[in-house]
């Protein structure tokens, strides 16, 4: 069930200011794609537009074509609710809805979505706590608050929430840049063990978590401030950590600036 | 040469010792006991005031006295701090000291009236030699006209927050929020006069063969005017104290705006909300002027909200403090602390309902 996303010649503006330019990719099912790059070059915007979540923000809005298995997802009479279900997010900072316990939060986005019937979504809670590698840390305070959790817990719980509604493609925005290196262990393993079923996008600026986990990976960079971000180099991530074919993409691995 | 290597410049502020001496407790109660003694022998041997100025003098000098002493203990800096200290103390105690004195003075003239006759009584048929007399239509009074307009007022100014922050954009809701602030600052006799106008004089008659009527709904309709603004701000100040990544959080879920509003926002600004709601119910609780202008006011019962003069406490309040009788200041007093009492139970019952949504921590 997971799905190829194609971006081709993809910009992006908010409002005037254009936050990316003619991004082209394709990116295959079941597989982890790294997005890296400095800040500020545009990869999380890319991300956010891959689910429409950057049109969150007044004035934002894209060109170019995006389709996850030939759909494009902006055509006029597209679902923006059902996009976001079909493609789902994790966020940098952890966001556990506050007021809902841990069982809350998980089965949030079906119960939210109309899903009543007490099994199924016990099933769920149970399935996707357990995919998330905390079924055995909160089984027994499923009623706590899910903000109780520690930072980590709280990132895997959210994870929990995102494939609790079964996507087909998990976006990652920096999932681990708050975490300690034993969550971000815990979270990485999650990744190897979700691939088998979702197809995953993760923006992040470790670029050994870039190299350790995915399959490929895309470098994004910026001439300069207020210029917009391009994809510089997309390839398998052993081509990109060992043999860049661009200088930038070279320089930027090795240290050498950004 | 890294920057650790780097020499001190020599101004840096190091000590060479980090202990200090500190005043001990037996001169700052010495020297409170020296400033109350000079202060009283200043005060009483003038013979210019009563113990409230010795209070306000002992105060000062000892501020003064403090100062002295812990400067010559433990230098002006620990001093300063001291004396800032005692300042913050000072104004946190004279802030409380009206507030606990208007809850005494109201218990203990509110106490006389105290009993069941208050409660099961109206004003109907009771003469300025009686000594019996209650408020109980004022209680009615007060509880339908306030619920009345909470009712009114609650989903309309939520709502209205609710635009103003999730959905509002522009000149239109830039508007809409310049009025709502304009209104915050009407009086509330403004308020009364603008139902007696146009509720009272030109819609009442549709509904009485052409006669205006005053009733307790006209009274609601100008405590909603009034109650309004207040929740509507407060309200748009808890929703905008939402974090943003929150409402992302259930949009990536693919749940509508709508429901991300009903079921996220709302549920976690909720506590915000309703400490707003109950401030602007205990205004409206004590509001009297439009009351007067547009209810009437009556000395019977009556419970129909929508036909005939209605009471209220704030109003009974007022006319029992202005009437002749000898056993009206009593009434007054006892309707005050009924009206506080009230209040101050609807907030509380408020607050749990509120904290019932909470998950316990």
């Amino acid at each position: 069930m997971a799905k190829r996303i194609e971006a081709s010649n993809v910009s992006s503006y908010y409002g005037s200011f254009k936050a990316i330019d003619g991004i082209s990719m394709t990116v295959e099912p079941k597989t982890i794609t790294a997005l890296i790059g400095p800040s500020g070059c545009g990869k999380s915007t890319f991300l956010r537009s891959i689910n429409r979540m950057h049109e969150v923000l007044p004035g934002a809005r894209i060109e170019g074509r995006l389709t996850i298995d030939d759909q494009n997802i902006y055509d006029s009479d597209v679902d923006v609710t059902a996009v976001r279900r079909m493609i789902g997010m994790v966020f940098q900072r952890p966001n556990p809805f506050p007021t809902m316990s841990i069982y809350e939060n998980v089965v949030a986005g079906l119960k939210l979505n109309g899903v009543k019937k007490k099994s199924l979504l016990d099933d769920a809670a149970e399935r996707s706590l357990k995919a998330a590698n905390l079924w055995d840390e909160v089984k027994d305070r499923l009623n706590r608050p899910g903000a109780g959790l520690s930072g980590g817990q709280q990132q895997r719980l959210c994870i929990a929430r995102t494939i609790a509604v079964e996507p087909q493609v998990v976006l990652m925005d920096e999932p681990c840049s708050a975490l300690d290196p034993i969550s971000t262990l815990a979270i990485e393993d999650l990744m190897f063990k979700l691939k088998d079923r979702f197809t995953i996008i993760i923006v992040t600026h470790n670029m050994q978590q870039a190299a350790r986990v995915s399959d490929r990976t895309g470098f994004f960079s910026i001439d300069k401030t207020g210029e917009p971000g391009r994809l510089i180099e997309y390839d398998d991530t052993q081509k990109i950590f060992s043999n860049p074919t661009e200088k930038k993409t070279e320089d930027y691995i090795t240290g050498r600036f950004g | 040469m890294s920057l650790l290597e780097k020499t001190p410049t020599g101004v840096g502020m190091t000590p060479d010792n980090i202990r200090a001496r500190k005043l001990s407790v037996v001169v700052n109660i010495g020297v409170a006991v020296l400033a109350v003694l000079l202060s009283a022998a200043i005060v009483l041997g003038a013979g210019i005031g009563n113990w409230v100025l010795v209070i306000v003098v002992a105060a000062a000098l000892y501020l003064v006295g403090l100062y002295a002493a812990a400067s010559q203990v433990e230098g002006r800096r620990a001093a300063r701090d001291r004396i800032w200290k005692a300042l913050i103390y000072s104004a946190c105690l004279l802030a409380i000291l009206p507030l606990a004195s208007v809850v005494w003075t109201l218990i203990s003239k509110g106490v006389e009236r105290l009993d069941g006759n208050f409660f099961s009584t109206s004003m109907n048929n009771i003469g300025a030699r009686d000594p019996m007399g209650g408020a109980y239509h004022a209680i009615i009074g007060t509880l339908e006209q306030v619920g009345l307009a909470t009712l009114m007022a609650v989903p309309l100014g939520v709502l209205g927050a609710i635009y103003l922050v999730e959905y509002g954009r522009g000149r239109f809701a830039l508007t809409v929020r310049f009025f709502v602030d304009v209104m915050t600052g009407i009086p509330s006799i403004v308020a009364g006069l603008f139902v007696l106008a146009f509720w009272v004089l030109i819609v009442s008659p549709w509904f009485n063969n052409g006669t205006p009527r005053f009733s307790g709904f006209a009274a609601s309709l100008a405590l909603t005017v009034l109650m309004l603004p207040t929740i509507v701000r407060s309200t748009e100040e808890m929703l905008r104290l939402v974090p943003g990544p929150l409402r992302e959080g259930a949009y990536a879920l693919g749940v509508p705006q709508w429901k991300t509003i009903l079921r996220v926002v709302l549920p976690t600004a909720l506590p915000g909300i309703v400490t707003g709601i109950m401030l602007a119910v205990a205004r409206a609780a004590g509001e009297t002027a439009p009351v007067l202008l547009v209810a009437g006011g009556a000395a019977a019962i009556n419970m129909d909200p929508f036909g005939g003069p209605q009471s209220s406490l704030a109003l009974y309040v007022y006319q029992q403090a202005g009437d002749a009788s000898r056993y009206a200041p009593a009434r007054a007093w006892t309707a005050a602390l009924t009206l506080v009492v009230l209040v101050l139970v609807l907030t509380i019952a408020a607050k749990l309902l509120a904290r019932r949504n909470q998950l316990s921590r």
